[in-house]
């Protein structure tokens, strides 16, 4: 790839934008509720397109990418089953008990609502997964950078970790939010014109539709095995993902979906530093519209790849081959970028990519800073300390964890199966969690013990399953069956769609089990974070267009609609 | 509220935005191969700039 003088000057002025926004907003964080919730200030708008940058990591852009090529049209169930009706319910249902209980962080919540040691089980959880997910990302992002621009993996992965420290340490979740507004931008103007030149090339969507179905037929499916998202779900063997309708729509579609976009806290932090109640619920909803978009502007290169690819000579694009001789389908958008961009335009697709880092990277380590400092420190290391030192902590614990974050990445250079195995495990954990919160905020007959013991089962439930089932094709170890082989699964997706399954249902029926046999809270300490004793919002005096009803509405609508123009 | 983003977002897409304008008019037009003769520099930076120009236009309304 040929970077030219004007390229580097693209990327300049982006890098001085970044640090330039956490340097004007260091004068503005006085307190710890500065630097951890914005001071609870965002507009929706501004919270909104936050909180769906901080999600636009660059594991969604390439992975997304990736998944097009590889499975085809299939992969927007990620976008329209597996995101808008959980970001709906988030809004609706679930938003006004988090921000509504003022509890600062998801796991305060779980305190709040149930006990010390159900949110302290979360909490660090969740603070380890989150430095973690951000080494595998630093790592990810140094291999790229190294081909791309031919820096060392070691400069990438400090620059990088060292830009995200400096503004997030200057102006806190404000600055990080600004930055993800500024990278949601980005990220849809480098990668539009990419979809805009090779939709041209291939000769728009009649050319597309009938590429895919070149490259459906010699996969050996059907022949709309790639251009539709729903006909060809009858029979796992029937489509490339291998799963069948029933395992997508309730693992993906409920427990896995629900269980990231309702209890994440990386990015439910952004909805809850709005400046209202009405804002916070909003702002999901903003962020689900170009969501709900965004399989046009990531799934899409994937897809004009294959077909490019398929095509051979003439275009004269090829997707990279991996040793063992199959598409390295990773590297599509970086193939994608150096086919059709000029310099110039190279430059803005590269910054774009380095953005969708950063701002993946910015999430993770907000979210770590807030859960470490209140849900960690404050509660078991310190609890009665002045705020300035709770902030100066949060700065500290920023510094802590992007250095932790960037060890995990030298980590993953080295033992590959550690990460993978971490991942895995971590995936145990989070799969159970939406039946705990659905009972939560649901349920005021539900205890803290229930909920505690409810998790633990759910994830041992989600361990069994993963040890007792094997997708085909593969050997027994990390993939599963490490305990016996008791069924196989077509495909890995179709196995963990299962695992999430089990360990959601486990955990709701323990958690309902063991909260008739334990002694519930008094009503008069659940107001406010459970559904029956809360006071409904009114919400009639808005302007439709402000109410999350009416909002929710219309995006299941068109959801619905892109679902059936898609099938 | 603090600073208003529109502002450095205008700004920012409106430098970019013009630079790729300039790469588009002075550079080699034959770079343009690979964007299938089409002049993607000056028409996207076109479209940077108008954007940047209405995050300004809105933040200093």
């Amino acid at each position: 790839m040929k970077l030219g003088l004007i390229d580097w000057a693209i990327m300049a002025v982006y890098f001085t934008f970044v640090l330039g926004i956490g340097f004007a907003l260091r004068r503005y964080v006085k307190t710890s509720n500065d630097f951890f919730l914005s001071g609870r200030s965002m507009p929706a708008w501004v919270a909104g397109l936050a909180f769906i940058s901080a999600n636009l990591g660059a594991q969604e852009v390439m992975g997304m990418a990736a998944s097009g090529a590889k499975y085809g049209i299939m992969t927007s169930h990620f976008y329209w089953i597996g995101a808008i009706p959980a970001m709906v319910f988030l809004a609706v249902f679930m938003m006004p008990f988090y921000y509504g209980s003022r509890a600062r962080s998801v796991p305060e919540y779980l305190k709040l609502r149930f006990d010390e040691k159900t949110r302290g089980l979360n909490a660090i959880t969740f603070a380890l997964m989150t430095v973690l997910s951000s080494g595998i990302s630093m790592y990810a992002m140094g291999l790229l950078l190294n081909l791309l621009l031919g820096w060392s993996f070691g400069v990438s992965v400090w620059s990088c970790a060292l830009i995200v420290l400096l503004y997030i340490t200057m102006g806190g979740l404000t600055s990080a939010i600004y930055n993800e507004v500024l990278q949601f931008f980005m990220i849809v103007f480098g990668f539009l014109p990419l979809v805009l030149l090779g939709l041209y090339d291939v000769g728009g969507w009649a050319g597309l539709t009938r590429g895919l179905e070149h490259v459906a037929t010699a996969h050996g499916f059907a022949a709309g095995a790639w251009s539709q998202s729903w006909a060809h779900m009858g029979r796992p063997s029937d489509n490339p993902m291998g799963v069948e309708w029933f395992g997508m729509a309730m693992g993906l579609g409920f427990v896995l979906s629900f269980g990231y976009w309702c209890t994440d806290f990386l990015t439910i932090q952004r909805a809850m530093s709005s400046e209202s109640m009405s804002a916070a619920r909003r702002a999901p909803l903003i962020a689900a519209f170009p969501k709900m978009l965004f399989p046009f502007l990531v799934i899409l290169p994937g897809m004009l790849a294959i077909v490019l690819h398929q095509r051979g000579t003439g275009g004269g694009f090829a997707l990279p081959t991996k040793a063992d001789g199959t598409l390295n389908y990773d590297l599509t958008v970086p193939m994608m970028l150096s086919h059709y961009f000029p310099q110039g335009m190279l430059g803005v697709g590269i910054t774009a990519l380095i953005a969708s880092f950063m701002a993946g990277m910015a999430g993770n380590v907000t979210a770590f800073n807030t859960v470490f400092t209140c849900d960690i420190y404050q509660a078991y290391i310190r609890r009665n300390a002045p705020d300035s030192h709770y902030l100066w902590v949060g700065r500290v614990a920023t510094v802590a964890g992007v250095s932790a974050a960037v060890a995990a990445a030298y980590l993953a250079t080295r033992f590959n199966n550690i990460m993978d195995m971490l991942q895995l495990v971590f995936a145990f954990v989070n799969a159970p969690l939406f039946a705990t919160f659905l009972l939560g905020m649901g349920w005021k007959r539900a205890t803290g013990h229930a909920a505690f013991i409810g998790l633990i089962s759910g994830t041992v439930a989600a361990a069994v399953h993963h040890g007792l089932t094997l997708p085909a094709g593969s050997l027994p170890g990390i993939k599963g069956g490490w305990i016996d082989i008791v069924h196989q699964y077509p495909s890995e997706m179709a196995q963990n769609f299962w695992t999430a399954i089990w360990a959601w249902s486990v955990c709701f029926a323990v958690t309902i089990a063991v909260s008739l046999v334990t002694k519930p809270r008094p009503e008069a300490e659940l107001h406010g974070l459970v559904y029956s004793l809360t006071k409904r919002i009114d919400t009639g005096r808005e302007p439709w267009w402000k109410r999350p009803a009416v909002l929710g509405t219309v995006l299941l609508v068109l959801t619905l609609a892109l679902n059936l123009a898609f099938r | 509220m603090h600073i208003d983003i529109r502002l450095p977002v205008g700004l920012m897409f409106g430098i970019v935005g013009l630079l790729l304008i300039g790469c588009g008019l002075l550079g080699d037009a034959t770079l343009n191969a690979s964007s299938l003769g089409i002049n993607i520099d000056l028409w996207w930076g076109a479209a940077m700039t108008v954007f940047g120009g209405v995050m300004l236009w809105l933040s200093r309304r």
